[in-house]
């Protein structure tokens, strides 16, 4: 990055920071969303912008995250700090199966997609009839008014705003590294070229399988938020994939494959369909499916325009990063 | 003489299509062996067969008496073989610099080391100035370079060069034959090209390997293999008709 760029993303964060002191409830609400998708966007980037592997089916890691968490909370009282350590370990456990899958059996490009789908909907499908985590009917967290118990995340909107702000943080910090160590390097050369990157040393099943961990991994944490702030989950909408084609939104629109691009996507999606449904309402147009066509033809704008996303776009306008060729 | 690689008895067929067919030779420590004959003729799949890309139906390749058979194409890079693409296959959107650090990582850990060790690389492909370009944006000649500078960056002990000499222009030509003249003569690095500049097989090679749909035809000094009436009619007249 330049100083400017530097200077900017300090600021960004700064603003961030003090967000809830200076802002009403509705802001802050407004601003979890956005960070909420901005960390499952940057989730799904390590696989699909680092790695070249496109997931359809990310919902299902959110789901996983969430049902393991708030189960074990539900019915053992164990907390999310703890439970969180389990809802990663079976993400990742059901992410590399289909990984494994995919990458023994040679199922590439389009057709991994559809396994990742297919493994979506079977959840979505099969945790409907599990009376145990409360089937069609959903899962619910107890509820008390006024408790602030941060070790079990329990609390305000502020507590959560806090905690979802450094998970985006922590997975852009953890981004940055992963991509600039040696498993980045052999990630981005397998998205380039699979036969080039492994005519050079790498291993394409290994490199594959990293990243489908750590991403599925990093996607559960969002599912843990996502139970423990919402309080009650189901199936249809956990899983389902229309949730899936949320979380990859924020990454196309801001740059898939850039660090801060899903960043950026996430605060221009979610503002531009909070904005819509303001401006709808004001203008007493409260027609159904009016916000979504308005949602629609914004989001073909923006990828028809700047297909490789607004963020690189933006920084080289702003003149926010390095360009090739320039010194430090 | 020790022979670093050797071909044994080397047969592919795709769908009933001989496309290698009981091929022998073997490539002598610190030598240039080059394979030529017409398109056609088995010389990328014979390539591939060594690096790993599919399996032979019969025969065995061995390195320093080590068989191949088997493993995968990184795995043949770490047992030492590094190879170019004929289609060239860059790392497109990487910089012509992370995509040689790509090859250095293949031995090396530290990022740092192996930017350093790509830096080296650079400076002897004459690829330095373009280092900080993104890979898809060198022309052709240079996109040629760097398939070799990524390959040698992995250290090999035997590099597979498949036509980095073609669409190259005579001055361009003269300069990659000095370098790989120098890797050889300076590093001892044993090469094994395919190539179908003869001029350039001519001043390069120790050794030169003729194939013929799919058979070996020919197999000597540059000299001797010119001079072959079988070559001349399957080869090197069908070149000047």
């Amino acid at each position: 990055m330049t100083g400017r760029g530097i200077v900017l993303l300090v600021l960004a964060g700064l603003l961030l920071a003090v967000a809830p002191l200076v802002g009403d409830r509705y802001v802050v609400s407004v601003l979890t969303t956005v960070l909420w998708f901005a960390y499952v966007g940057q989730a799904w980037n390590v696989m699909m912008g680092f790695s070249g592997l496109l997931s359809l089916g990310h919902a299902l890691y959110v789901g996983l995250g969430a049902y393991v968490s708030a189960a074990l909370f539900v019915h053992y009282g164990i907390g999310p700090w703890a439970g969180m350590l389990l809802a990663m370990l079976v993400s990742v456990a059901v992410g590399t199966f289909i990984g494994f899958l995919g990458f023994r059996f040679g199922v590439k490009g389009v057709h991994f997609s559809l396994l990742t789908i297919a493994f979506a909907e079977v959840a979505r499908i099969g945790f409907d009839h599990i009376q145990w985590l409360g089937g069609s009917g959903g899962l619910f967290l107890p509820v008390e008014a006024g408790v602030s118990d941060p070790l079990n995340l329990r609390g305000s909107p502020t507590l959560f705003y806090y905690v979802i702000l450094a998970l985006v943080l922590g997975a852009l910090a953890l981004s940055r590294v992963l991509l600039h160590s040696r498993l980045g390097y052999q990630w981005l050369a397998v998205r380039e070229d699979p036969e080039a990157a492994e005519a050079v040393g790498v291993d394409l099943f290994r490199a594959r399988m990293t990243a489908v961990a750590v991403s599925s991994a990093l996607t559960a944490l969002g599912g843990v938020f996502q139970a423990f702030y919402f309080n009650n989950l189901f199936p249809e909408q956990v899983f389902s994939m229309g949730r899936s084609i949320e979380i990859i939104l924020p990454a196309i629109v801001g740059g898939i494959g850039t660090l801060i691009g899903p960043i950026l996507g996430a605060f221009i999606l979610t503002p531009l369909g909070e904005g819509l449904t303001f401006l709808i309402e004001a203008g007493g147009l409260d027609l159904p499916g009016l916000k979504q066509l308005f949602y629609g033809v914004a989001l073909v704008t923006i990828v028809v325009f700047r297909p490789e996303g607004v963020w690189p776009w933006l920084a080289r306008r702003l003149r926010l990063v390095r360009q090739p060729g320039e010194e430090a | 003489m020790t022979a670093l690689l050797t071909v044994s008895g080397l047969s592919k067929r795709f769908r009933g299509l001989k496309a290698v067919s009981n091929v022998s030779f073997s490539v002598p420590e610190g030598r240039i062996l080059a394979l030529i004959g017409p398109n056609g003729a088995g010389k990328t799949t014979t390539f591939n067969l060594i690096a790993g890309v599919f399996p032979a139906d019969e025969g065995t390749v061995t390195l320093k008496g080590t068989r191949l058979g088997g493993l995968k194409p990184n795995q043949i890079c770490a047992a030492g073989i590094g190879r170019t693409f004929q289609i060239v296959k860059p790392f497109g959107a990487l910089t012509v610099e992370e995509n040689v650090v790509v090859g250095a990582l293949a031995r090396e850990r530290s990022v740092a080391v192996a930017r350093a060790q790509a830096r080296a690389v650079l400076e002897r492909l004459e690829l330095a100035d373009q280092a900080a370009r993104p890979a898809r944006s060198l022309t052709l000649p240079d996109r040629k370079r760097l398939e070799v500078a990524r390959a040698l960056a992995t250290r090999p002990t035997l590099l597979l060069l498949d036509e980095v000499l073609a669409g190259l222009r005579p001055t361009e030509v003269d300069r990659m034959v000095e370098v790989l003249r120098d890797l050889n003569r300076r590093e001892g690095l044993t090469i094994l090209m395919i190539e179908h500049v003869m001029r350039a097989v001519m001043a390069l090679s120790d050794q030169v390997v003729v194939l013929d749909h799919g058979e070996k035809i020919a197999d000597g000094t540059p000299a001797e293999v010119v001079a072959d009436p079988r070559v001349v009619e399957s080869y090197l007249g069908a070149e000047e008709a």
